[in-house]
């Protein structure tokens, strides 16, 4: 099986420009994956695909991820000029500190996808990500379904849960999910619906929420 | 009034067979409670072993298994019940002919289990239609299924013909149909339906 540097430099040589990056997997699986430019992914599956030395032909799992915005505050040392009087003289002088800066990288979709090659039956899965410009109005990504046929319903899976629209697709529409539904449950800022009346258990998020309705109980069971 | 069981026996050894309408009536009802074909996962595969050859379900009473909710007594809820689901459990229920009653099999069906804080599942079938045997376990063994399906029927024995105790379809006033739940924007409305089902009050 190739490892990732080798079917990037074959990517490179079949898609010339397809701008395709390693993000690597510093866990002991190591299964590293490409992460490829929306621009050009139907140009690059099509390669994998048809390829007679890759020959990915099995897209077996489409997943998505939710990046949500990462603040990251930075200590920085800023020297600047302040007017102070050292010994009775007024003077401009260079004075150092120490200043919190924070920046805010933004959050985008991710769609994973895992190749297998049946023909070849040689080993672990090609890993391909593709990220959304954002996770609010920019979430639009290639399908892969006229490639892949596997990815009809896992696209419309990760169109139902996390929100990521997939241009091409022959019959996007959500499919765990009923139709009127306005939320996609995967997303991390998801908030469910408030039925917790009945929490034998509870603990952690969940305790919070329920605790709500103990109020409710407590003033029940005073009133009995 | 029911006739003293030793009375009954003593007259029954020498061939004089005693009874009650109500005895008769609920005799009649209980040893034919047939089930519609209801399955939605797992509990459907324990449900369909217990009607195997091996814990068979037809020798009490439950023959057939009918495809139409119309010609069918009991509704074994089996399964996980989504939201998606369930205002279509609570149709077939609406269209079930009285008397009808609800089995709710499995850990799913009575407090939607361990799949409780999934966004597409309904913690019980109970907060929408009147369930009349719980049987836990996950899935509960056939036997379980057996001795929930027994408990039914001494239910249906103990039923009066008059009276306050009276059942659901013996009863003018009680409601023949139940609202079917809307799939809403966020959850289903209503959550829950409030002359069915009230949250149990914990004492912490």
């Amino acid at each position: 099986m190739k490892t990732v540097e080798e079917i990037r430099a074959a990517i490179e040589a079949g898609v010339p420009g397809a701008g395709v990056e390693i993000v690597p997997n510093p866990g002991p699986a190591a299964q590293h994956s490409l992460l490829l430019d929306p621009e050009r992914a139907v140009e690059v599956a099509i390669f994998l695909r048809d390829d007679p030395e890759l020959a990915l032909d099995f897209l077996s799992n489409v997943t998505g991820v939710d990046w949500l915005d990462k603040e990251i505050s930075e200590k920085v040392k800023v020297t600047h000029q302040v007017t102070k009087t050292v010994n009775g003289v007024e003077q401009t002088v260079d004075e150092s500190a120490e200043e919190v800066r924070k920046h805010v990288v933004p959050g985008y979709l991710e769609v994973v996808y895992h190749l297998y090659s049946m023909a070849k039956k040689d080993g672990g899965p090609v890993v391909l990500r593709m990220r959304t410009r954002n996770r609010t109005d920019k979430v639009e990504l290639p399908s892969m379904t006229s490639i892949w046929r596997s990815a009809e319903f896992q696209e419309r899976e990760v169109f139902d849960l996390y929100g990521v629209v997939f241009k091409g697709h022959p019959d996007l529409r959500r499919i765990l999910m009923w139709e009127g539904f306005k939320d996609h449950p995967m997303r991390r800022d998801y908030v469910e619906p408030d039925d917790f009346e009945y929490e034998p258990t509870a603990h952690d998020a969940v305790l919070t929420r329920a605790k709500t309705h103990h109020e409710a109980d407590a003033a029940k069971g005073e009133g009995q | 009034m029911a006739v003293d069981e030793q009375l009954k026996i003593e007259l029954g050894k020498q061939g004089i067979v005693v009874t009650t309408l109500q005895e008769l009536y609920n005799w009649g009802r209980r040893s034919s409670v047939w089930p519609m074909n209801f399955g939605l996962a797992c509990c459907a595969i324990e449900m369909i072993a217990t009607t195997m050859a091996r814990y068979d379900l037809a020798r009490f009473g439950a023959e057939v298994f009918r495809p139409s909710p119309r010609q069918a007594d009991l509704m074994i809820i089996s399964g996980t019940v989504t939201k998606k689901m369930a205002p279509q459990v609570v149709r077939l229920y609406n269209q079930m002919a009285e008397p009808r009653y609800v089995i709710a099999m499995g850990a799913c069906a009575i407090s939607g289990g361990p799949f409780k804080q999934g966004y597409n599942v309904l913690k019980g079938i109970d907060r929408y239609i009147p369930v009349d045997v719980h049987i836990p376990g996950c899935p509960p063994r056939p036997e379980a299924l057996l001795q929930a399906f027994i408990t039914l029927q001494k239910k249906i024995d103990a039923q009066p013909l008059t009276g306050e105790e009276r059942p659901r379809f013996l009863d003018e006033k009680a409601p023949g149909e139940f609202p079917v739940p809307e799939q809403g924007e966020h959850d289903l409305e209503p959550p829950a339906n409030k002359s069915v089902w009230s949250a149990p009050v914990v004492i912490r």
